[in-house]
């Protein structure tokens, strides 16, 4: 099941890439960031049974990484929809040249 | 029936994250995504990581995505139907993109092959069978993360509280009268 479970790891960040590359609903790019760090812990996890519990112990620090980046990455969104009254990321283009 | 189920999960697990990705409203794309949480907890617990699997469901599926929700809700997004997919040659791009990143990630993975990954796992398994039905699920965990790894769980608390600060000077109003 070992092998299964990394290539569903690979699928799921790969899907996770693709949104992250071609949506522009700020929230949904978010959801998908969120994805790509599931596929991952994932992997971790599967691989915890061949090389021992560190893997498990990635996936909590992964887990509580993605919440602050959540808290945070959210609040940034609702600062920019005050200012923009939107959330598609094409109208943030203060930063392209 | 190991076999069947994480095949069923597998399948609810890649069809929620296409939903994700193709979901026409943004609540639409969260509620494939908690599918898709879900979905790996069952595997989690497949891969007898009990713990993660209830932390997953509790954290993940939990607050996690009721607080995207909540911002949904609070910005008013949830009927906006636009399609805001990239599509033309952005689209051909990213395709591509992708490809090539799933190409190098199968093919790092097949030149590792089955037999290499499998190398002495049985006994790691088992030792680690071992420690859960000594220490429990949670004890097997904790008992690294209070000892080995201190240090690394002190910093993830620092790092939940600047967060926290973070979060609520960013999502504060600025313009009020009298506030700086």
């Amino acid at each position: 099941m070992l092998v299964p479970a990394l290539y569903l790891s690979v699928a799921l960040f790969v899907i996770g890439t693709l949104g992250v590359i071609v949506r522009r609903n700020a929230i949904i790019i978010f959801l998908c960031i969120e994805l790509q760090l599931n596929a991952v812990n994932l992997a971790f996890v599967a691989l915890s049974r061949y090389t021992g519990i560190e893997g498990q112990l990635y996936v909590f620090f992964v887990m509580t990484v993605a919440a602050a980046e959540a808290a945070v990455g959210l609040a940034i969104i609702i600062s920019i929809f005050r200012h923009y009254e939107t959330v598609d990321v094409d109208k943030f283009n203060l930063l392209k040249w | 029936m190991t076999d069947v189920l994480f095949v069923l999960f597998a399948v609810v697990a890649t069809g929620g994250g296409i939903g994700v990705v193709t979901g026409r409203s943004p609540v639409a794309s969260l509620l494939f995504m908690v599918a898709t949480l879900a979905s790996l907890a069952g595997i989690y617990v497949l891969f007898e990581a009990h713990f993660l699997a209830a932390i997953q469901v509790l954290v993940y599926a939990g607050a996690i995505m009721v607080l995207f929700l909540f911002v949904i809700m609070l910005l008013n997004l949830g009927h906006d139907y636009r399609a805001d997919l990239k599509y033309g040659s952005w689209f051909l791009l990213s395709l591509v993109v992708v490809g090539l990143t799933a190409g190098v990630l199968v093919q790092g993975l097949m030149g590792t092959g089955e037999a290499g990954l499998r190398a002495g796992g049985a006994e790691v398994a088992a030792a680690l069978d071992a420690a859960v039905v000594e220490k429990g699920a949670v004890g097997v965990i904790a008992d690294p993360l209070f000892t080995d790894y201190v240090v690394a769980f002190e910093l993830m608390g620092l790092l939940l509280l600047v967060a926290i600060v973070a979060a609520v000077v960013l999502a504060k109003p600025r313009d009020r009268k009298g506030g700086s």
